[in-house]
């Protein structure tokens, strides 16, 4: 696992791989609607929605080194505010972004901060405690829907004729996030910033000696990767038109972690792959059978025991055996 | 306030504790011992009360039905280590978390293909009605049995844990694995039996709760967490830091549901009190963590020296 190596293909058939990809994103809906599945086009926004959220798990996680078994809660408080904002009649998108943006980030920092001077597995735990502290408030705020959760009746309001109620509208603009979070994360690796990360990752007390402020870079992350997991959020509601405190029940997190290690933890496209594996694999078998949660089951468990790096792994093996 | 609610809720509160005892003393040795993270526990407890449930409707008979359960239990739980667990030890967490996640699938989902969404389970007759034990407190019949269990198991660790050649085998690998393999300890073969008594203690707690909560799919789910909340909390590995974890858990989360709600409203404004209330009752339990992880970053008991 050496995410800052560079890649032993050839760099043309990597940028062939992702110029056939991006077409191939940027035409899904036209050949679904074409196709009379139009159906898959929310379902292929909801893969997009969850692929920004691993993705942003993927940061802490996977380059980061931090097992934060809580990511939900700023991807349920991302949906939140912006709920929360559309029932009290404030429609403003870019108001709702910054909104986001700012709660989940201070919220990010101070769980981060309290977390982070906890290690392995006690920082699993009390990651995990907080996201439940969440859980439990958004069940008790009984002004906002409480366990029954919050309907919105109007969707966040961007102006330039784009409507999130319209599926393919929802597609273009989750997918210009994911584009965007996938890119910044390409960029954001091979820096300056992106290997101090990845050396406090590998060896922190090394990083230390050799003058990083771990603490403080560590924090840096988790705020960021917290507000990247709140605009999935906002997606989210938006999408659905619904949140409800099951968006932060401890399962969610434990799903999108799946999602990180299927897809490949610290690789690019892990958290994309992840999510569309595991919501495809739920979509084919839901189709099958009423069990589907028993055969997801042994795939994962088959992905743990044989396909060690996940699937980015097995996928850049097969790349790089030719 | 008056005393006797008092005294009742701290009866409640221990009887709760101790049940989320039995759930975390098997949980603190794997994690503690192989430092393994097995979110499947909560399912050994799900796959306990179903099997109480089944048994005691086909015999007809509590005690058959809910020592059937155990033993079924556990015998399940050995399996489950020696054929997947096993394996898992040397992996990193993150691929004990999505083995054992995907467990939680596979058992959710298989319970319900041979036995359904939930199960009845009800007390037995004979504890149907409530005793009095004070002048003025009479408290549930049923909920005293769930007291005398789950202290007589408490007693039945400790003396395991603290008396027994087995007891210090596994204080030793708590300590330190590596070091009590090069005496010669299989400490793989200690697990599968320490794993079997963990699964049939998850039985116990699962059997006896059944009647007071529900038998359904999922049941595991939420007393997971507070399982991990009280190993955190007491040290990992430590059963004694498991016991007191577990009832200071336990008294923090029903006293935070009951008195804490009334103080509220005797305190504060009516609609301040019926916001705030139920929302500080339900995270009373994760505060408490977080403090005590603040003061103490290794639990109460660490077990590791």
């Amino acid at each position: 696992m050496s995410p800052g190596a560079p890649p032993s293909t050839p760099a043309w058939r990597a940028r062939a791989l992702l110029a056939v990809a991006i077409a191939a994103a940027l035409l899904l809906p036209l050949v679904l609607e074409h196709l009379g599945a139009s159906f898959y086009v929310s379902f292929a926004g909801r893969v997009l929605v969850y692929a920004i959220a691993a993705t942003s798990l993927n940061l802490v996680l996977g380059y980061g080194g931090m097992v934060s078994f809580g990511h939900a809660a700023f991807v349920g408080l991302g949906a939140y505010v912006t709920g929360v904002m559309v029932s009290e009649g404030w429609l403003n998108g870019y108001l709702h972004v910054a909104m986001t943006l700012g709660v989940c980030g201070v919220a990010a920092a101070l769980i981060g901060a309290i977390s982070l001077r906890t290690r392995g597995v006690y920082f699993i735990m009390i990651t995990l405690a907080f996201a439940q502290m969440l859980f439990y408030l958004a069940n008790s705020i009984k002004g906002y829907g409480g366990d029954e959760g919050l309907t919105i009746r109007a969707r966040s309001a961007f102006g330039l004729g784009l409507d999130l109620k319209h599926a393919t509208a929802f597609y273009y603009t989750a997918l210009a996030v994911l584009a965007a979070s996938v890119y910044a994360l390409a960029r954001f690796v091979p820096s300056r910033l992106g290997r101090a990360v990845l050396a406090i990752r590998d060896d922190e007390q090394r990083a230390e000696a050799l003058g990083f402020a771990t603490f403080r870079l560590r924090l840096v992350v988790f705020a960021v990767a917290g507000m990247l997991g709140g605009i999935a959020g906002l997606l989210a509601v938006n999408q659905q038109g619904y949140v409800s405190p099951n968006l932060l029940h401890w399962t969610q997190s434990g799903t999108l972690m799946v999602m990180c290690i299927l897809g490949g933890v610290a690789t690019l496209w892990g958290g994309l792959a992840g999510a569309a594996a595991l919501l495809l694999l739920q979509e084919v078998l839901a189709a099958y059978t009423g069990h589907w949660e028993f055969w997801t089951g042994w795939v994962l468990l088959a992905v743990v025991l044989f396909a060690r790096n996940g699937l980015g792994g097995v996928l850049q093996r097969v790349l790089a055996s030719r | 306030m008056p005393t006797l609610l008092i005294v009742e809720q701290l009866l409640n509160g221990l009887q709760f504790g101790l049940m989320l005892f039995l759930l975390a003393a098997g949980l603190t040795l794997v994690f503690g011992v192989m430092d393994m993270i097995n979110l499947a526990h909560g399912s050994l407890y799900m796959v306990g009360a179903f099997l109480a449930a089944w048994l005691v409707a086909k015999t007809g008979s509590f005690v058959w039905g809910v020592l059937g359960a155990i033993g079924l239990t556990a015998a399940f739980g050995m399996l489950l280590e020696t054929t997947l667990l096993r394996t898992l030890y040397a992996r990193d967490h993150l691929s004990q978390v999505l083995a054992t996640f995907a467990l939680i699938l596979i058992l959710n989902d298989g319970v319900k293909m041979v036995f359904g969404n939930d199960l009845p389970l009800s007390a037995p007759d004979a504890l149907a009605g409530p005793v009095q034990l004070l002048p003025g407190l009479s408290y549930p019949a049923y909920r005293l049995l769930i007291l005398g269990v789950g202290l007589l198991l408490a007693l039945a660790m400790y003396l395991l844990v603290a008396r027994t050649r087995l007891g210090a085998l596994v204080r030793a690998g708590a300590s330190n694995r590596v070091m009590t393999e090069a005496m010669g300890i299989n400490v793989r073969r200690l697990f599968t039996v320490v794993f079997g008594i963990g699964a049939g203690l998850c039985a116990v707690a699962g059997a006896l709760l059944g009647p007071l909560l529900a038998v359904q799919v999922g049941m595991g789910e939420n007393i997971l967490i507070l399982a991990f909340v009280v190993i955190v909390i007491g040290g990992i590995g430590s059963i004694r830091g498991a016991l007191v974890g577990a009832v200071l858990v336990g008294c923090v989360d029903t006293l935070g549901r009951t008195l804490l709600q009334q103080a509220f409203r005797e305190f504060l404004p009516p609609q301040w009190a019926s916001a705030a209330g139920p929302a500080i009752a339900s995270i009373a339990v994760y505060v408490f963590m977080a403090v005590v992880l603040a003061v103490r970053p290794q639990g109460l008991f660490p077990a590791r020296a």
